[in-house]
Formats: structure tokens, sequence, C-alpha cells
């Protein structure tokens, strides 16, 4: 009796549980949207919200920076910076003979551009006899971990300086300014929200390399055209600082974005949004990507789907590479240079011998176009390589990075 | 023995209409479910019956759904699978791998390596479950790690070659020029599971995960059967390797999600979990629902990031309705054809 | 349901699963005290590897790091024992960490911290008053209902959140970062959270219910047990658990961030340590006390692999194989039921 009366509350239970769920799904988005992101209130159709990474001045500095010179050898773009303000380090340098103890805080390894970039900088402290121990905390990805990280290395090792690569901008500024009054931090690949750091070391930007590849596209797709942008995942800082650079250079253009889809770096899922997208827009006349990890596999789509590749957007990473000169494609390759992994060394080496350093070390970004490809395409590396290493001269090249030589 | 062969040999002469609609009985939301779905898709892309665009339909299912055929022989005995996506990860890594050291190995020797390397991995799992009692969510969790940590391991984090062209022709290829090597793996490998399923070997992992008590006492060896589903699991999963890897070359993280997209797909075809009920055809079709259900919120366009949801919420639903509203109506006809008011 | 009859199921599962089943286990062949021993063998070996390499593994500083790598973990791993207890099982604690972190930095941005708690609280106890109700009003699976929930939260994530969001006021971050003499205050929050719920689980009516739900669901109900309000509680109580971690995170990350709570994999994770603490995947046996040891395990392992520099992908060899090998053993020592 009391079982059959309960099941009969059920199904209404269901209805509007279901209900509640559905309505809540669809309807009363929480009002906290982004209250900073004043500056450009950029929502088209889509429904779009504006990005709260997009900063109007920042945008247009690292346009600016794009077409600079950088200074330094033009061999060793990990030693070049652009538009340098040299801060003094006399305060850190080291007193005493014996080696140096550098420390690394990795966000972690958990990509392999990260992979790349983590043997850039072995084999960097490997260049530098004076160094005599580098310690190596991976986080595994945790905010959580590398505060302690962080905290473990600033407060009981011998550490003479300690190299941060943060997990997440916001979440990890209390940590290194924690670690700021102990011993000199070099900060480098994602920022954080002090300026406390001796140097922040990072290469232009995400809005440099969006805007690159959407300028191309704008430059080789006819008006009117059909985009499809393929993006990782949504709120990545670097990754959604790119996508908003490309939008506003589509916007101003004659382009039409028909699609802005996320892949979730899954080439099998990207193979599945692009032939879908073939299908549903009866042709794709160009290819955004936010990041090039998938690139190969977009490729692939219109192979299969028996349609020219259009032009196509990837990154420095092998496999495309590889298939952009197989294929003849029309494609362009902005980068996020791994080269940037070695710069933390040098610039560690350089505070504690009390030289200068720029407050913020801004990085080249080269990229990688039909003229140049040949000079970074290199035969037998690794499928997940990236060809902007800075690692060709490197002892132990090619064979430590994975390829054959 | 003897009256398992006679009843066979009933099954045989049976009408085969009657056979269908028994066998659609214990499934049957999960086909109303792809049914819907794929009206659906076609109200919403009219060129989705093309036979092109529907064959490429089915080869993109086409993993999704040997993964859920192995999962089903799991689950309906009883127990979990959660390694088989780090079996696809480190099967196409692993093929990689081997690729880069040998660049002109045939393919029909690295894929029935892979084969057999998902086999033996399925062999630990079910021998660790059975002979050291540990639960096999646990026993599978902790092969997940093991397969993930030790195949990035081995290859520094990526692997050093590209898979060969004849590799990926299983996955990418097609035969006579139309039909997908995947396509027909997936009809080969869900006739195989069919088949299985109809033998001893079939009713004797159905009996297992019904009762264990039951099926030990009417000498049944259920250790060995449960060894025998988690070996077809892991090879099952190591053939979605062979085809996900063709499918879209080298990923680290080619399998990623699949272990619960896999356990959810056979929950949708009515499988319970805990085993002893379920068919494997309609296991089958929660993995093609699932994947006309990815394929649908992709052409409707459905804001990217909602995506989840409304997959979250139609998962909970159907699984929901399915359990709930079916045994409900049968009570229901029961208790009416009692007269009781009610 | 089929399967299980009343006969077959009392005499599969020891009879007075009930009544003396939970307190009657608390002496040596427990498996919580196996872990607490483990966890000190671990840290016994730990010193003497690190030892041998010229290191100091025991000093004050790594002890406290250890301890304070735990609790974000143990609280998760704290509510996730209740749900484990029952027979049930929470997937969706990933994504309602990072929920939960951005709701309390959001709110406390331009709220108070008062507000942000509740809210945070509030959050977390629908969410697993909905999982509680799923699971046994529409009965779902666990596995499936949770893993659903899971998705739900994490669109709703990633339509309304591009990123780290929000702000934690420096009153709210002593939580994460203040220490009273050595110990962080943080240890003090998980102690409270693990005191009441092992108070919960031992000393009231309700866990002598969850303990009986989760041995026997059949039985219990036959014995007058509500076992679907039982689950329901479990579930709410779980996520109010998560949502403690949501907070501590919070206050320790300064923002909320929408990965806070997958990257870490707290699902699985929070599922490995309560299963190493000795309690069964099951339900019905098992405890606070254990969960906590497995958590310690866990981080203490950590730690060591820190200090000697191990390849993070060999750390998750590892762990499995501890996993495995734990669970193993505590089936051996109470060979009599299969899982």
């Amino acid at each position: 009796m009391n079982p059959l009366t309960r099941r009969r509350a059920l199904v209404p239970a269901v209805a509007l549980l279901a209900g509640a769920l559905l309505t809540s799904c669809s309807s009363d988005t929480p009002p906290d949207s982004p209250a900073g992101a004043s500056q450009a209130a950029e929502s088209d159709k889509g429904g779009d919200k504006p990005s709260k990474f997009f900063e109007q001045a920042e945008y247009e500095r690292q346009l600016k920076l794009g077409k600079e010179t950088p200074q330094g050898p033009a061999a060793k773009p990990w030693e070049q910076m652009l538009e340098p303000e040299m801060t003094d380090t006399a305060q850190y340098e080291k007193k005493g003979s014996g080696g140096t103890h550098l420390c690394f805080s990795n966000a972690g390894v958990f990509n392999p551009w990260r992979q790349v970039g983590l043997k850039n900088m072995k084999a960097e402290v490997k260049l530098h006899k004076e160094i005599s121990d580098f310690t190596v905390l991976d986080a595994q990805g945790k905010d959580d971990k590398q505060i302690s990280d962080i905290q473990e290395l600033a407060g009981n090792k011998d550490c003479d300086a300690l190299i941060v690569s943060p997990n997440t901008t916001a979440t990890l500024t209390p940590a290194v300014k924690e670690a700021c009054g102990k011993l000199p931090v070099i900060v480098f690949d994602r920022g954080v929200e002090t300026d406390c750091a001796v140097t922040f070391v990072n290469p232009i930007g995400g809005y440099g390399y969006g805007a690159v590849a959407a300028d191309f596209l704008v430059d080789k797709v006819k008006p009117k055209g059909k985009i499809l942008a393929l993006r990782i995942s949504p709120g990545v800082d670097v990754l959604e600082t790119r996508w908003s650079a490309a939008k506003l250079a589509f916007d101003k253009s004659e382009l039409d974005v028909v699609d802005a889809k996320f892949t979730d770096g899954d080439p099998a899922k990207t193979k599945s949004i692009v032939s879908d997208a073939i299908s549903r827009h009866g042709s794709i006349d160009g290819v955004w990507m936010d990041s090039g990890a998938t690139a190969v596999a977009a490729v692939e789509a219109f192979e299969d789907a028996g349609v020219d590749v259009p032009p196509i957007t990837g990154e420095d990473q092998q496999d495309f590479l590889q298939a952009w000169k197989d294929k003849d494609l029309t494609a362009i390759a902005p980068t996020y240079p791994t080269f940037q992994w070695r710069t933390p060394v040098i610039a560690a080496l350089r505070i504690l011998d009390g030289k200068q350093v720029p407050k913020e070390w801004k990085l080249p970004q080269p990229t990688v176009t039909q003229a140049n490809l040949d000079e970074y395409l290199q035969e037998g590396m690794p499928p997940l390589h990236y060809a902007m290493c800075g690692c060709q001269d490197m002892p132990g090249f090619p064979k430590d990075w994975g390829g054959k030589k | 023995m003897s009256s398992q062969t006679a009843e066979k040999a009933q099954a045989s002469t049976a009408a085969p209409y009657k056979r269908v609609v028994r066998s659609l009985g214990t499934g049957a939301p999960v086909y109303a479910l792809l049914v819907i779905l794929l009206v659906a898709l076609a109200s919403t892309d009219p060129g989705f019956y093309e036979p092109d665009r529907f064959l490429a339909f089915v080869k993109r299912a086409a993993p999704l759904v040997i993964l859920a055929a192995g999962q089903y022989l799991v689950i309906v005995c009883g127990e979990f699978d959660l390694s088989v996506g780090a079996i696809v990860t480190a099967g196409v890594v692993a093929a990689a791998e081997v690729y880069g050291s040998f660049p002109d190995a045939p393919w029909p020797l690295i894929t029935a390596g892979l084969l057999l390397a998902g086999a033996a991995t399925g062999l630990v799992s079910g021998l660790i479950t059975t002979r050291l009692k540990v639960p096999s969510f646990i026993t599978t969790l902790g092969m997940m790690l093991i397969l993930e940590g030790a195949v990035f391991f081995w290859t520094g984090g990526s692997p050093h070659g590209q898979l060969a062209e004849g590799f990926r022709q299983m996955g990418r290829g097609t035969a006579m020029g139309w039909l997908p090597w995947a396509v027909l793996a997936c009809l080969v490998a869900g006739l195989v599971a069919v088949l299985l399923m109809r033998s001893d070997f079939g009713r004797t992992l159905i009996a297992t995960g019904d009762s264990e008590r039951a099926a030990a006492l009417a000498g049944v060896r259920v250790h060995r059967a449960r060894v025998i589903a988690f070996v077809l699991s892991g090879a099952a999963a190591a053939l979605a390797a062979v085809l996900v890897g063709g499918f879209s070359g080298v990923s680290a993280q080619a399998g990623r999600g699949y272990e619960f997209e896999a356990i959810t797909a056979v929950v949708l075809g009515g499988v319970v979990l805990g085993g002893g009920r379920g068919s494997v055809v309609a296991a089958m079709a929660g993995a093609f629902s699932l994947q006309a259900l990815f394929t649908l919120l992709n052409l409707q366009g459905v804001s990217g990031a909602l995506e989840s949801t409304v997959q979250g919420v139609i998962v909970i639903a159907a699984v929901g309705l399915g359990a709930a509203d079916w045994s409900r109506l049968r009570r229901r006809r029961i208790h009416s054809s009692g007269g009781r008011p009610s | 349901m089929s399967g299980t009859t009343g006969t077959t199921g009392t005499t599969v599962a020891p009879p007075p699963a009930v009544k003396t089943r939970a307190p009657s286990r608390s002496r040596l062949t427990d498996p919580a005290v196996g872990v607490w021993l483990a966890a000190a063998g671990v840290t016994a070996l730990g010193w003497i590897v690190v030892a041998a390499r010229g290191g100091d593994f025991l000093t004050l500083s790594n002890v406290v790091g250890i301890l304070q790598n735990c609790v974000a973990l143990g609280l998760v791993a704290v509510g996730q024992t209740a749900v484990i207890l029952t027979g049930s099982l929470d997937l969706s604690v990933a994504y309602l960490i990072s929920l939960g972190t951005l709701v309390a930095a959001t709110t406390m941005e331009d709220g108070s911290v008062v507000t942000a708690v509740l809210a945070v609280l509030a959050l977390s106890a629908a969410v697993g008053l909905a999982n509680g109700l799923i699971v046994t009003g529409l009965k779902v699976n666990a596995f499936i209902a949770t893993l659903g929930t899971a998705f739900i939260l994490r669109g709703w994530i990633e339509d309304n959140y591009t990123g780290p969001a929000g702000k934690v006021p420096a009153s709210f971050q002593h939580l994460g970062y203040d220490r009273m003499g050595p110990i962080p205050v943080s240890l003090f929050l998980l102690a409270a959270v693990a005191a009441a719920m092992w108070l919960i689980t031992r000393r009231t009516r309700f866990g002598h219910h969850l303990y009986a739900t989760g041995g026997d669901e059949h039985a219990a109900r036959l014995s007058g047990v509500r076992t679907r309000r039982t689950i329901i509680a479990a579930h709410v109580l779980c996520s109010l658990c998560v949502g403690a971690a949501a907070l501590f995170l919070a206050s320790r990350l300064g923002a909320g961030a929408p990965w806070a709570g997958t990257e870490a994999r707290y699902d699985l994770e929070s599922i490995a340590a309560v299963v190493l603490g000795g309690t069964v995947l099951a339900g019905g046996r098992g405890g606070v006390a254990g969960t906590l040891g497995g958590v310690l395990v866990l981080a203490v392992l950590d730690s060591v692999f820190n200090q000697l520099g191990v390849d993070p992908f060999f750390k998750n060899v590892v762990r499995g194989i501890v996993i495995i090998a734990a669970v193993a053993i505590y089936a051996r020592r109470g060979s009599r039921r299969s899982a």
C-alpha cells in the first residue's frame, strides 16, 4: 500500500523536476555578467557575451608590439625583448660561491605545448654550469597544489630564485606575493595580478595571435565568405583573448562567421564539427582556430568530404606544418612560442648576477608563413612537437625532443 | 544442457516477428528516443539521409557503439569498466609510438597487437576483480590511472611517430569506395556481440549478473564468465582505439570521456547497472542515440556552452523515464485488472 | 530488486546489519586502523627514502604542507563517504566545487561574506537535494544521475562564466592562509566537518540508517528505515561538505575558477580516497576516520613524489597500483563478502 502511493507521487515529481531542470537551464541567467568589461560591448549575433578578458588598451598595445623590431640577438629570439623598461636587480645579486639553485613551480605538463616547453627549460638549465640544482614541482593543474608548491619552494628550500608558471592568473596572486618577499621571483607564460615579481616573461600575447590569424583570412577569403571558428574550450584566458581579437577583425571585415564551436581539443570532435558545418552551410571558405592541436583533423574533414581545403589557420605544431607542406595548403601559423620556456632561466641568472632585466620581458611572437615554412618544418620530429621551440641548436636535439636525425 | 538446446530449437522455430518484438520490449524507451532523434535530425537537416551523409554518421558513431557493446558485457554481469577511455588513449598513443620506431610496420600486425594488448588489459582487470575481490569500479579506476600514467611516462608526454596511412584506413577509409570500414567493423562487432549473447555464454553472463549466488549454485563458473567479459571489453576498447586513431590521427586525449559515454550509452539502452537485465542491441542503440544527440546539438547550433547541460538533462530524463515509467505502466495494468479503484 | 528477495538478501549480508554492524567493527580488523597504519608506514618510508637522498622529510613546514594539502580533498572525501555508505555515489562534486568557488567569489565581490557563504551552502544543498531526488525518485542509478548533474552544472558554468571571476576579500582569505601557531586554520575546518560527520554517522539514529541502507536497502526498508529519505539526506550532506570545500578553495585562490574542481579530478580522487580508507563501495561499511586516513596517504605520497622529483606521469601509475592493492588487502581481510 505504502509503496504504491509513493510510486504514484512519482510521475508528477518527475515531470516537475524535469521541468524545473529545463527551465533553469534555459532562462534565468545569473545577473553577474562581468562588470569589468565596459570597454567593448561587442555583443553580436549568436548571443556571445563580451569577453571579460577584452581590454582595448592591451589589444592596441599588442598589435603595436607585433610591428616593432625586437632588441637583442636576431638568431636568439628567446633573448630578445620588445620595448623593454629595464629594472635594477642589484639587491638580488648572489653573494658567495657555490652553485646556483633554481626552483620552478610548474602548473603542469598536461598538454604537448607544456611538455615541449619543459624540455626546453631543462635543456637551457643544462647549458649553464653555474646551476648546480634545479628543482621542479609539478602542480598537475591544481591551483591549490601550486599555492602549496610555491609556499614550499619559497619557504624551506634553499632556492636562490623562483620561477613560476601560474596555472591561473588570479588565483595564484596571493602566493606569488608572499614568495616575492623571500626571494627573487620570475613569472612567465600567464601573469599574476601583482607586479612584485622581478620580471614577467611572456610573448606578445593572445590578441596578437588572434589578430594575425584573422587578418590572414580577411586577406585570403573573398568578401561574404563563410568562416568557421574552432575554439578549444571556454573560459581559458589566453584563448579568450585570441578569440576576442579575431572577432573584432571579422566584425570589421565583410566575412561572415557562420559558426564558433568548442572542440575540447579533441580531433574526433573537431572532424565531426567541421563535416557537419560543411554540410550545413554548403561550403566553408575559411577556418580560424584558436590553437593548432586539432588543425590537422580539420584539414582531414575537408578531404574526407571531398572538397578543397579552404584557407586555414593553425599553430606551429609539427603535424600541421607537415600537412601544410605535403598538401600545399593556404595556411598560416601564428605561434605562442615554446622558446619562452628558456627565457626565465636566463632571466634568473641575470638577476642573480645583479644585471638589469626588463620589468616585463616581452618576447617576439614569430609567425610561420608560406615564406618561412621550410625554415621551421624539421623532418623527423614527433607530430605533437612545437616548431617554435628555439631548441634546434641545443645539445641533445633532436633526440631529447623525441625526434630523429 | 539438453534443455538449453531444446530452448534454442524452440526459439529458432518461433516466428521472427515475435522475437523482434520481445527483444525490443526490454529497451523500448531507447528505440523511441533514437527514432525521435533521427526524425529531429532529418527535419533539421534534410540531407541527413543521403547515403553518404548517413554512412558518415554511422562511421562516427562506430567507436562508441563498439565500446558500448563491450561495456554491456561487463555491466550485464554486474561490473563496471572505467578503463576503456584510457585503453583508447593508450592504444592510439602506443600505436603512434611504435610507428615512430618502426615506420614500416605492417598495419595488420599493429592492429592485432593492439587488440591483444586490450584483451590482456581486460584480463588483468578481470583477474584482479574476481580473484582479489576488488570492486571493478576501483580496479578499472586504478587501471585507468596506471594506463594513462604508463603510456605518457613511456612516450615522454607525446608519441614519437605518426600513424601510418595503412593503419588509418580502418577508421578513415572506405571499402569498395562507398562503405566505410568503420561501419563494417561496427556491424561485425555488433553481430558478434549479438551471437555471443544468444550463446550459452550470454545466458551465463546474464545469470551471473542477475544473481551470482544462484548462478554459482546452478554450476555457472561465474569468475570465468566475468573475466571473459572484461577481456572482451578490453578488446572492444582496443578496436575502438584503432577506429578513433584512424578517424582523427594521433592525439594525447583520444579517449577522454569515452568511459562515461559508453556507460551512459549502455544505461540509456535500458541496461541495469548492477547487472542481470538488458539487451546488447539496446545498448548499441543507446550509443547511436547518444551520437545522434551530439550531432543534433551540433547541427542545431545550440550555444556551445549549453550543450552539456542539454545532454545532462536528456540523459537523466531518458534513464529516469525508462526506469520509472515502464514498471509503473506494467504495474498499473496488473492493478487495473485487479479491478480495485485507485 | 529482482534478485534480492527478503530471504536471500538477509543471508548474503550479515543479518543484523541495522544495529550491530557499525559500532562493533571499530577494532584492529577495521580497515580504518589499517589505513592509518599505512599512512604512518608511507611516512616512515618517505622519510627514509628522502633522508637517503640527503633531504629532510619530517620538517615542520613539510608536515604542515602535507596537512594543508589534505584539506580540500579531505572535505570532499568526507562528504563522499556519507553517500558511499548508503551505497550511492556522487560524480558531480568536481563541477559543484567549481561553481561553488565562482558563486562565492562573485557574491563576495559585491556583497558580504556571510551572504556568499549562505549562497554557496544553499546552492550545494539544492544540488545535493536534486541528486538525491533523481536517485531515489526517478530511480536513476547514482552513477548516471550524478554524471548527468555534473553535465548540467558544467553547461551552466561554461555558459555564464568566461574564466576566473569575482574577488575574495582579504578578510575571508584568512581561512585559506592563516595559521594558529604552526597549524593552518583551514585544518580546523576540516577537523570540524569531519568530526560533525563522524558524530552524525556513528552516534545518531540517522547514522545507523545510513549504514543500514547501504548494507542492505531492502532489509533496511523492511525494518522500518526510510531509505529514500536517508539517501537524499546523505546526498545533501555530501554536497554541503563539497560546498565547504568550495568555500575553502575560494578563500585560498582569492577568486572563483571554472576549473578549480575539475582539473584536480575531485570526483574520482575523492572516491579513491574513500575506498582507500576502507569504506566499501557497495555501501554499509567503513567510515569517516578511514577516509581521512586515505586522504592522508595520498597527500603523503604526493609529498614524497615531490621531494624525489618523480615524473608526474609515473605518479599516476603508483597511485593506481596503491589504490588497487589497498582494496585488495581489505577484501582479503573481510573476504566473506564479494563486492
